[in-house]
């Protein structure tokens, strides 16, 4: 081989292992969930925001890994995300629709509500018949009862809210099958759940706050610690509070 | 040194003359230099003197600083000089002097450098048992507790006994909080502390391994599962301090971080009562205080494991039987 022709094959494997370590770094390490915007959506010093919790992920490649889901407030759809936008020095109204079965807490803390308006969330249960009536609810203890799925935690707000689950085992054991669990099909919305609402204001400076689950809540992975609870766009998540 | 060798060169011409002038300006500058970084830079180097460990480390890194200043003035010094007036002159063409064999030379340079490597030795292993054991992160049974009180009672305490605050350090996945056994065991998010208190930490690990690191106290010990180690300090001022994970833990290990206080003992007793009382629900529903947590001993976990067929699975959280593993 000639030394022109060897210097460009060098060239090319050189630049192809470049283009390769680019695109594992845009593809796997830089990726990030997108950002449903709440922001236009503001009005009167609060803002509106709806969660979902999943037993599984089926609109992705981990079927099996538990999720939340952000809805859109522009179309009404929910979005496989964690990360969500909210104005700054405003109120947000937090609704969680918990289709997720319970599992015990590992540090029994995280079942008690904090930073939140009156360090309550009022929660309904649906038990796949009716739902019962708001109950405020400033602890729950998930290893006594079948109470907590997942909890949503904000550590640089000392917002702390233990996400309620359907409240029996069989109710646990009879979770939707497909996510989002709503609006795909009239069955899933029947599928047992709870609705857990809580307010909490934002700060004035803004900023980024990362929110998570302290439920160990990685099913399959040792201790529950990894997989869904180890990855953003699951468990895990960010807030943009724009100033 | 260039002044040993017997051909005329560069070096040997001023060569005694030359080493004069480099002893008397390296004394001159040591003595400046050494006074600079003890007196002026020595009360500023971190961690500070928030407390006695701190106090400590900084008063061993002063000093370690300041045995170091005269070894690095004299090197730069040497160089520096090499390179002013012993260069190579435009058109010389000779070789340098050659050197070998001098033994003054090599038995001073074995000597100094033994006896500062020696004294740094027995200075560091002195100081790791002074003042409470190794100042931070003693370990899960530290031989040295110098100056601290014993751990008299596990669920109470008083201001001004002979009995220890004790504090237990509970890191996870990713955040941390604090238990006080002596006053109830409530567990908070917060960790606070009377100043002028001797204060054992006890830390450990709900999850993966982590490392408690307060910062501007001076403490550092691993918090790992099943495992109890042991820290001690006094905090010396009121104020805040940050406390940090420093072991990679996961990925939001960067954002495990949260600011402790120290208040005055009589501030800090109502902040616990008070405290104690808030939190008389939840510390119901925790476990009894241990100095270890194991989370998949079902006697601990309750029923809801059982109901759902979660067995503790040898230690994992799940069902052996779900397929996905990492």
């Amino acid at each position: 081989m000639s030394l022109p022709a060897r210097a460009t094959t060098l060239v090319i494997a050189f630049l192809a292992v470049v283009a390769g370590g680019i695109f594992v770094a845009l593809h796997y390490i830089g990726s990030q969930p997108p950002t449903v915007d709440y922001t236009s959506v503001a009005s009167n010093g609060q803002v509106n925001v709806t969660l979902m919790t999943t037993p599984q992920t089926t609109v992705t490649d981990k079927p099996d890994w538990v999720s939340y889901f952000i809805k859109n407030p522009s179309t009404g759809q929910f979005v496989h995300t964690t990360y969500f936008k909210v104005p700054a020095d405003t109120q947000v109204n937090i609704t969680v629709l918990g289709y997720d079965g319970c599992t015990p807490l590992r540090n029994p803390l995280w079942g008690k509500v904090t930073g939140t308006a009156g360090n309550v969330e009022v929660v309904r249960y649906y038990n796949g018949k009716a739902y019962s009536a708001p109950q405020a609810i400033s602890l729950l203890n998930s290893w006594a009862d079948c109470s907590v799925q997942h909890t949503f935690a904000i550590p640089g707000l000392g917002l702390n809210v233990p996400v309620a689950s359907p409240n029996t085992v069989a109710e646990n054991n009879a979770l939707c099958g497909t996510s989002p669990c709503v609006a795909n099909t009239a069955d899933q919305a029947l599928a047992p759940h709870t609705v857990v609402r809580f307010s909490f204001k934002t700060p004035k400076a803004g900023g980024t706050f990362r929110w998570q689950c302290f439920v160990p809540c990685g099913g399959g992975f040792v201790d529950g610690n990894g997989g869904p609870m180890a990855t953003v766009g699951y468990m895990m998540g960010q807030m943009e509070v724009q100033a | 040194m260039a002044a040993e060798a017997g051909p005329a060169t560069v070096g040997s011409k001023g060569g005694r003359r030359d080493g004069l002038w480099l002893l008397v300006i390296w004394i001159v500058l040591s003595i400046i230099g050494c006074l600079l970084v003890a007196l002026v830079w020595g009360p500023h180097i971190p961690p500070g003197d928030a407390s006695n460990t701190a106090a400590s480390q900084q008063v061993d890194i002063t000093v370690l600083a300041t045995i170091a200043t005269p070894v690095v003035i004299g090197v730069l010094l040497y160089v520096g000089w090499a390179l002013a007036f012993w260069r190579q002159k435009p058109g010389d063409e000779t070789d340098a002097a050659p050197i070998h064999g001098n033994t003054r030379i090599t038995a001073t340079w074995i000597t100094a450098t033994s006896v500062i490597v020696l004294a740094l030795a027995v200075y560091g292993t002195v100081e790791l048992i002074a003042p409470a054991g190794a100042g931070a992160g003693q370990g899960p049974q530290p031989i040295f507790q110098r100056g601290m009180p014993p751990a008299a009672s596990d669920t109470s305490w008083a201001p001004g006994t002979n009995n220890i605050l004790q504090v237990q350090v509970i890191g996870q996945q990713w955040a941390w909080t604090y238990r006080y056994p002596q006053f109830g065991g409530f567990e908070t998010t917060d960790l606070v502390l009377p100043v002028n208190t001797p204060v054992r930490f006890n830390v450990t690990s709900l999850d993966v391994i982590h490392s408690f690191w307060a910062y501007q106290l001076g403490v550092k010990a691993d918090a790992n599962p099943a495992v109890n180690n042991v820290a001690f300090t006094v905090p010396k001022q009121t104020g805040q301090f940050v406390v940090r994970c420093a072991e990679l833990c996961g990925i939001w290990h960067g954002a495990m971080f949260n600011y402790g206080k120290v208040m005055p003992v009589a501030a800090f007793m109502t902040w616990a009562h008070a405290t104690e009382i808030q939190l008389a629900a939840l510390t119901k529903i925790l476990p009894p205080y241990a100095l270890t947590y194991d989370p998949t001993v079902l006697a601990n976990v309750g029923k809801v494991n059982e109901e759902l067929g979660l067995t503790s699975a040898g230690g994992g959280y799940y069902n052996p039987a779900d397929p996905e593993q990492p």
